[in-house]
């Protein structure tokens, strides 16, 4: 799969407007994703972060009339094409969701589960170990494998379900404001788990929290609504996390993240 | 992680595992579909089970021949001359009896005109036929019978017939009808719902709005939720120890100088189905009540009311849509239940209109398992007429429920 | 005109104390009354049934060697052996919840992860009907649609009266109550988890079989307990169609009594009341309502330990 080498961008979004029925929640966002980088996607609560998220791996498909116009490119291929398998992407766009949500099985089933449903022939207990340790929780429990996943803490619940991700090896990681159920200590530790895992992964993170943006992102897209009285959110600026926290080209931004917005 | 240990199939041959998870998920959809589908089957299959006994050719013959007795053809005549008929040719006895049951003046036409073939000319049933068979084979039918009973009429009947809803009991299946029956189940019904609503309403009152969270209430609510899951027939056999046997000189109304009877009454039957819908109709209230909003409660208390004039004024009036839902659902299910009636001692025989609570009684389900349960097809075919009654009195029932409930929803 | 509403009232007599409220501790005592009569009813069930399955077992003749060790009942004539209904109750039962459990399982799995609102909001109406439907008529389908299907396709062997026809039409009837209350567990794991399985790459179906189903599994047992208590005490499917007089048999093709049809044969009848008829009736009632009960308390513990897991 890394093969075939491409250009630097892991994704590229061409018009992209997404609609729940006739209403359109997310409207015209173009933005081209780096490799190997963590991209922040910031703005105030309703205006379409999580909805332009779960685009990337069409999530959104659960959800009934929805539809998108324009078009997701991943190395060429277009996610919303018609000869386009949706299990197919999300087993190469992987996701971490708000709360954690391990699957009420055992710590090494949780991983084990998404492996063997998508053809894993290889070693399964060499897999676990190495998921766990890609996600930092094996030393906490390499000795209680077997036991529920719901007997860790929320914090080893959400890495527990990092690892589960990146067993399948997916090569674009979605995070959806990972990090809001956790306590500092937890939020933490996942923070640093996201340097860890950009050096093979490119990810794509939903937060609301400016800080967690600005600490751990290389790049920034900030949405808010298009326009005073209209429900559709959109990218109003996209660069550099630097950039935006500290000379943002809009006037909104510079509002939103000095705080003197929303 | 080394990214380059790849384990998983990649490419052409992920996509072709894939296809197979595809055909594995879409023959279980097929699978799960038909599960409903089969439940839908049976449903027909019930329901055209029914009208197809319902409905049919029947093969008969007269005993004695109408020649006899008129002139005329039997279908042509007037009330006035198959009153003569009954009065020349029954004996005198029995027509003073069938007079002082009620008066012959008064009976319509048809009812007089069964009293003659039923008592003169006496219908002797050979064969009856489903309706399908009747469709699909007529002819065989007619040749059939042509060949075995050179006698016999053949005609196509619908058992199920308006004479059917109005004549009691009888003996023989072509003038046997429903009527002590439906009075019988209306009684039981009425004593059932007079006992239980009240209590069961009381009881619903007093969970949702005045228990704490105590031991006692606690034990009170599980037991309403295991009382709702007792067997049917176990509440016959309360019913028989202490209506029947222990109350009997109340229930049987030897009390208030009924002296005729044993306690196997209507009342004995009213009270245990009443007992039965209680779990029922607590559950069902307590859903009413909690379905009412909190902020209407303290809107009352905030203007000084009590907690009864809360409930009372305000509690009730919102919930009684749900309740009357509930005490509708209880109705069915009891005019449904057969099995506490059997215990309770319904007679299966019963030619007389209950008159009261202390009469003995039958009841329409009690009709269709004595005639279900007989040899004879004729008695199937009207046991299948009288599920078509108990059906629609259910029937119109549930979409009452329905209706009411509809009407709840948009409320809120 | 003076407006009184607007007066200043701090110069209104306060009395603040507490007032005897009569009306409301009435009302207050009636209700209680009311929600403790069920409690009594519980009470004279197993008093009255224990009562006179204890006149039962005093009976000289009977034994609980006799009673559990031997396979005839025929009360009446001094066979106490309660084999030939248990039997009965347990093939009719099994019978019927290997019919309704995958069915009604793959009905509910149906209903809530593939149906959409438009399809689900149609074929439920369809279920509760077939749940309100008389067991009395389900009683007919058995004997007059059941029976006759059953000889068609398997021949002599099916006796007029037999288990197997009984049983299957018990399991239709309970269908609709696994369905959905299996429907109900289905429906309360958390979307979240079904999210987590699709991000991961799995189809519908594997969600669903492998995440969603194992986390409502005790819902789903719930369900089956339920249904398997339903079973044990449905009377009038057995009654009509099952067979009348005990028989000590497996084969679903034969007649057999349940423990039920027998109580409505034997009750049917003019029963004397201090005949040992009479008093075997209860104790078989007793044997009965202890079985439900504690197969519905175990089923409502189920359903309030995976309550609390998911709120």
């Amino acid at each position: 799969m890394q093969t075939n080498e491409t250009p630097e961008y892991a994704i590229e979004t061409k018009d992209l407007s997404i609609f729940y029925g006739a209403f359109k929640a997310v409207s015209d966002v173009n933005m081209l994703l780096e490799k190997q980088k963590i991209t922040a996607i910031i703005g105030p609560s309703g205006c379409g972060k999580s909805t332009l998220l779960r685009a990337f791996n069409r999530m959104n498909d659960f959800v009934p009339n929805s539809h998108v116009t324009g078009e997701i490119l991943m190395r060429g291929q277009n996610l919303y094409g018609s000869n386009i398998d949706p299990v197919e992407v999300r087993r190469s766009i992987g996701m971490v969701f708000q709360k954690p949500n391990p699957f009420p099985k055992s710590i090494y089933e949780n991983i084990a589960w998404g492996a063997r449903i998508n053809g894993f022939k290889g070693n399964m207990d060499e897999l676990v170990e190495q998921s766990l340790r890609g996600s930092a929780l094996w030393e906490e429990v390499k000795d209680v494998l077997q036991k529920s996943a719901y007997e860790l803490s929320g914090g080893q619940q959400q890495r527990l379900c990092i690892a589960r991700t990146i067993a399948i090896q997916p090569s674009i990681i979605l995070m959806d404001e990972p990090a809001s159920a956790l306590d500092p200590i937890s939020t933490l530790r996942i923070e640093e788990l996201m340097q860890e895992l950009k050096k093979n992964y490119t990810i794509i993170i939903v937060t609301h929290n400016m800080q967690q943006a600005a600490r751990v992102s290389d790049y920034t897209a900030m949405m808010m609504l298009d326009k005073e009285g209209s429900r559709s959110g959109t990218v109003i600026e996209f660069s550099e996390t630097k950039r935006i926290f500290t000379n943002p080209k809009d006037k909104r931004t510079e509002d939103y993240v000095t705080g003197r917005f929303g | 992680m080394n990214p380059t240990d790849n384990h998983y199939p990649t490419g052409e041959s992920f996509r072709k595992s894939l296809n197979g998870r595809y055909r594995i998920a879409s023959i279980w959809q097929a699978i799960f579909f038909s599960a409903l589908l089969i439940a839908l089957l049976s449903l027909a299959a019930l329901l055209y089970n029914v009208v197809d006994g319902a409905f049919g050719y029947v093969a008969f013959e007269y005993k004695n021949d109408p020649t006899e007795f008129t002139a005329k053809p039997l279908d042509d005549l007037n009330k006035q001359e198959l009153l003569e008929i009954l009065q020349t040719n029954l004996s005198s006895g029995a027509y003073t009896k069938l007079d002082n049951e009620k008066t012959m003046e008064k009976r319509s036409k048809s009812v007089l005109y069964t009293l003659v073939l039923e008592r003169l000319i006496q219908v002797d049933t050979k064969k009856t036929w489903s309706m399908t068979d009747s469709i699909l084979r007529g002819n065989e039918i007619k040749a059939e019978v042509a060949k075995k009973y050179p006698e016999a009429k053949l005609e196509f009947r619908s058992w199920l017939t308006p004479v059917f809803l109005t004549t009691p009991m009888s003996s023989k299946a072509e003038f046997a009808g429903v009527r002590t029956a439906i009075l019988g189940s209306l009684w039981m019904v009425g004593i059932a719902i007079l006992f239980a609503l009240p209590i069961g309403t009381g009881a619903a009152i007093y969970l949702q709005e005045y228990a704490t969270k105590n031991f006692l209430n606690r034990i009170i609510q599980t037991n309403i939720n295991n009382l709702a899951g007792v067997p049917s027939i176990v509440y016959g056999m309360l019913g028989l120890a202490i209506f029947v046997r222990a109350l009997e000189p109340f229930t049987s109304g030897s009390m208030f100088g009924i002296t005729d009877t044993n306690g196997r009454t209507i009342l004995s039957a009213g009270l245990t189905m009443g007992i039965l819908v209680l779990p029922l109709i607590i559950i069902n209230g307590q859903e009413a009540i909690k379905a009412v909003p909190d902020s209407l409660r303290q809107a009352a208390y905030g203007i000084g009311a009590t907690r009864w004039q809360t409930i009372w004024h305000h509690v009730l009036p919102n919930a009684l849509p749900g309740i009357l839902t509930g005490s509708i659902l209880a109705v069915s299910r009891a005019i449904g239940e057969t099995a506490p009636l059997i215990i309770v001692g319904a007679s299966t025989f019963i030619s007389l209109d209950p008159e009261g609570p202390f009469s003995k009684f039958t009841a329409l389900p009690i009709q269709v398992y004595q005639w279900t349960t007989r040899a004879q097809t004729e008695f199937h075919a009207i046991a299948a007429s009288a599920i078509i009654v108990l059906l629609i009195l259910l029937l119109t029932l549930n979409a009452a429920a329905v209706i009411i409930r509809n009407r709840v929803q948009r409320k809120y | 005109m003076k407006n009184t509403i607007m007066e200043n009232k701090n110069f209104r007599p306060l009395d603040l104390k507490k007032k005897m409220r009569p009306g409301e501790s009435v009302i207050q005592s009636l209700l209680f009354i009311s929600g403790v009569l069920s409690i009594f009813i519980t009470v004279a069930i197993v008093y009255e049934l224990g009562k006179e399955a204890l006149l039962f077992f005093n009976n000289p003749d009977v034994t609980l060697t006799k009673f559990f060790a031997t396979t005839q009942w025929q009360p009446g004539i001094g066979l106490f052996g309660i084999w030939p209904l248990v039997t009965a109750t347990l093939t009719t039962s099994a019978i019927a919840i290997f019919v309704s459990l995958p069915l009604g399982l793959a009905a509910a799995l149906f209903l809530s992860e593939y149906a959409t609102p438009k399809a689900r909001s149609t074929l439920k109406p369809i279920l509760e009907v077939l749940a309100g439907i008389p067991t009395v008529v389900y009683g007919y389908f058995a004997l007059l649609f059941m029976t006759p299907l059953l000889q068609s396709i398997f021949g002599e062997s099916v006796q007029v009266y037999n288990m197997a026809s009984a049983g299957i039409v018990m399991g239709i009837m309970i269908l609709p109550l696994i369905a959905s209350m299996s429907e109900d567990a289905l429906s309360a794991v958390p979307r979240s988890l079904r999210e987590g399985a699709y991000a991961m790459g799995a189809t519908k179906f594997e969600t669903s079989i492998q995440v969603v189903l194992p986390a409502s599994l005790s819902g789903v047992g719930a369900a089956l307990i339920i249904g398997i208590s339903r079973a044990i005490g449905e009377t009038m499917i057995v009654a009509i169609a099952s067979g009348s007089g005990p028989n000590f048999t497996f084969n679903p093709f034969k007649a057999a009594e349940t423990m039920t049809g027998h109580i409505a044969r034997i009750s049917g009848g003019d029963l004397s009341y201090n005949s040992i008829d009479y008093t075997s009736l209860f104790a078989v009632a007793l044997m009965l309502f202890l079985v439900t009960l504690v197969l519905n308390l175990i089923s409502q513990v189920v359903v309030e330990r995976f309550r609390e897991k998911y709120e």
